[in-house]
């Protein structure tokens, strides 16, 4: 699940404004004369995991476009369901359509707030669960640009907060913040974060790698609003510029508020999965 | 010959069908179905001569593994995944088996679930990577490949209840499937071909008598323990020196009745997995043909070095112990040895991954060394490249049968 702003749910960046406004003005926000650009950041992000509360459960299709630096293109594609735990991470999986050899693997998550993912993997060719390290931090998911950090939940408490500055973008102002990520295992020293004032939407983050050079860019776009209230990106385009390679993510098929419960986010869940 | 075996297996593949049918019916209002599987073109190679009279030294041959699901619109489902081998050189290893054909269900009880499985399937107990040594439920297809222990569908009603107090499963296994062995003209066997069709039995019920089995798991944080029960016919065959119609020695399979307990354990703790698999065993024969109950254990752990110095490639170390308390009486290589391997994931495009293991006899100090690649060449195909190489075989370990059996395999992969 891509989460790309501070927040619990995949969707916290994503809620409508109105109400929110009306007691936590952005523009106060940026503006407020006694909270220090630590508190802001920290404000914006729990703002944000607030607004994308109550989204019970959702399933999408997820279709990754690999580009290399010459222009070649693998593509992958996935089945993603997600489980709103109150009070915890969510609950996710996902399950490999394509390539065809991987078929049917299935990986399920187990966020937590304070300690460590769970893991486990499905290999249908064995029908064997395994459960794996959550360790691997800044691996690359499926050969993608994206980061198994990035595929997972962006929990608050992951990341330390500041805020930086307004500046537009497109026709929206946007707030920048730097986030840090607390993880030591984590494959960034920082990310740049830039969300719209309206809406709390992710437009784009910088990621910085160990050494604080400008590692990738990833800008969302296509942005849909659901059940009245959560938006989500329907495409997110990260960009590698030391390696010149990219990876589009494009979501399609959302439905909300299905029948999943917990009972299919558990290891004989895994196994049923096709 | 291919024909009598497909025959042999009518029976048992006509009651893995009409079983799940007769408890349900086929799902009726189909919302979803699918058609998938794989055609791999396979060729092994041999580079020492045979040491016994008919070996070949290439083996040459085509997998077909199609498999199809259909889901109602209340979750129901049913699977479908038959399996055919065309050896161009032994006909023994020609053949076609029901791996998976059930009926699956499941629903709430409380605060519990529960899940049912009616049909052929098969089943993984375990944790550990050099040897399996829980899992019991489904017999050894042991022509694919001599030590991945690749499995026989298992005709069976598997009952899954769980919560938060753990998951207990029941299984009720009512027929029993026979190991497959190489013919005569295949390698990786024993001097002596071994005749299935003059199996016998301890159970007076023969393949009819009905297995059952029981496991209960729980995870307490990062551990995961597994505590499991078999009673019924053994998997493993005793084997019996019988000369076959022409006169020629032979091997006949004798299954005991046997009672096994299980226990599994992985700790999983950042970078590290601990793993631990221990049974015991009573009713089974040890290789002198004398009952004698043991106990065996395979325990060791692994590491992974993520993004190994700044790159892309993971690299795993694996560390096993196999021990069995029958030592040089047991009836497997695993009597006590050690196991070490590397597995090198690229995490690249195509997934390129590269597994190197040895497994050293600590009693005979003989190798089996494994290196294995894998890599996808296209969204379609994919490639596997195996070689394993037995070094300093021993007289004493049961390796030494197949000791001129180091081989080289290029399997070829259409995935649909």
């Amino acid at each position: 699940m891509i989460r790309t702003c501070p927040a619990r749910s995949p969707l916290a960046h994503v809620v409508p404004a109105a109400a929110v406004i009306a007691c936590l003005g952005s523009s106060a926000l940026a503006r407020s004369d006694d909270a220090s650009p630590e508190e802001i950041g920290l404000k914006i992000a729990l703002e944000a995991r607030e607004r994308g509360d109550g989204f019970g459960n959702f399933t999408a299709r997820q279709t990754m476009l690999l580009r290399n630096k010459q222009g070649r293109e693998s593509r992958r594609q996935l089945r993603v369901r997600v489980l709103e735990v109150p009070g915890d991470g969510d609950k996710s999986m996902f399950v490999f359509d394509e390539p065809r050899d991987v078929k049917g693997t299935a990986f399920l998550i187990h966020s937590h707030r304070d300690k460590a993912d769970d893991q486990w993997l499905y290999l249908p060719a064995l029908k064997r669960v395994k459960r794996i390290s959550s360790s691997n931090r800044s691996g690359s998911f499926m050969g993608s640009e994206f980061a198994y950090e990035d595929m997972s939940a962006q929990e608050v408490e992951r990341f330390s907060y500041r805020y930086l500055r307004d500046e537009p973008c497109g026709e929206l102002t946007c707030t920048v913040s730097e986030r840090v990520p607390v993880d030591r295992k984590s494959g960034y020293r920082r990310q740049l974060v830039w969300q719209d004032k309206d809406e709390f939407r992710v437009w784009k983050v910088e990621y910085y790698d160990r050494k604080d050079s400008h590692l990738k860019t990833l800008t969302l776009g296509n942005y849909q609003q659901y059940l009245d209230r959560y938006w989500q990106a329907g495409e997110m385009t990260m960009v590698n510029h030391l390696t010149g390679k990219s990876t589009v993510l494009t979501w399609t098929e959302y439905e909300f508020r299905t029948r999943l419960n917990d009972r299919d986010f558990t290891r004989t869940g895994l196994q049923r999965v096709r | 010959m291919p024909h009598r075996l497909v025959f042999r297996c009518a029976r048992f593949f006509t009651a893995g069908l009409l079983l799940p049918v007769c408890a349900g019916g086929l799902p009726a209002e189909i919302v979803r179905h699918e058609t998938s599987g794989r055609v791999s073109f396979e060729s092994r190679w041999h580079p020492q001569s045979a040491a016994y009279a008919g070996q070949r030294s290439h083996a040459g041959g085509v997998v077909f593994e199609p498999e199809f699901y259909l889901e109602d619109h209340g979750g129901r489902s049913f699977n479908l995944a038959p399996f055919y081998r065309h050896d161009a050189g032994d006909p023994d290893r020609t053949h076609f088996d029901l791996r998976e054909a059930y009926l699956l269900l499941y629903g709430d009880a409380a605060n519990s679930e529960w899940e049912l499985r009616l049909g052929v399937d098969r089943v993984f107990w375990g944790v550990t990577e050099s040897r399996h040594l829980v899992n019991i439920v489904n017999q050894i297809d042991l022509v694919e490949h001599p030590y991945k222990e690749p499995k026989l569908g298992q005709p069976m009603a598997h009952l899954t209840f769980s919560g938060d107090w753990g998951t207990a499963e029941v299984f009720g296994l009512t027929y029993h499937r026979g190991r497959t062995f190489p013919g005569r003209s295949g390698r990786l066997r024993f001097p002596f071909v071994v005749d299935n069709d003059k199996v016998t039995y301890e159970s007076d019920a023969k393949q009819w008598h009905l297995d059952l089995a029981g496991r209960y798991s729980r995870s307490f944080g990062p551990l995961d323990l597994g505590m499991s029960v078999f009673d019924g016919t053994s998997r493993d065959p005793f084997l019996i020196p019988d000369p076959d119609r022409s006169g020629e020695p032979a091997l006949v399979p004798y299954y005991e009745q046997i009672r096994q307990f299980g226990l599994d354990a992985q700790l999983t703790a950042g970078s590290w997995l601990f793993k631990l698999e221990a049974i015991r065993r009573n009713g089974a024969r040890n290789l002198l043909g004398v009952e004698e109950d043991y106990s065996a254990s395979t325990f060791g752990g692994e590491y992974t070095f993520y993004s190994v110095s700044g790159s892309a490639v993971d690299l795993t170390l694996l560390s096993e112990w196999n021990y069995d308390g029958r030592r040089q009486y047991a009836t497997n290589i695993f009597q006590n040895d050690f196991f070490l391997g590397a597995r090198i994931a690229f995490n690249d495009v195509q997934s390129t991954e590269i597994l190197a293991s040895i497994l050293r006899d600590a009693d005979s100090s003989g190798q089996v060394l494994t290196l294995e690649l894998n890599r996808r060449i296209s969204d379609q195909w994919s490639l596997r490249l195996e070689a394993i190489a037995l070094r300093g075989i021993q007289e004493v370990d049961l390796t030494y049968l197949t000791r001129r059996d180091s081989f080289v395999e290029l399997n070829l992969i259409y995935n649909f």
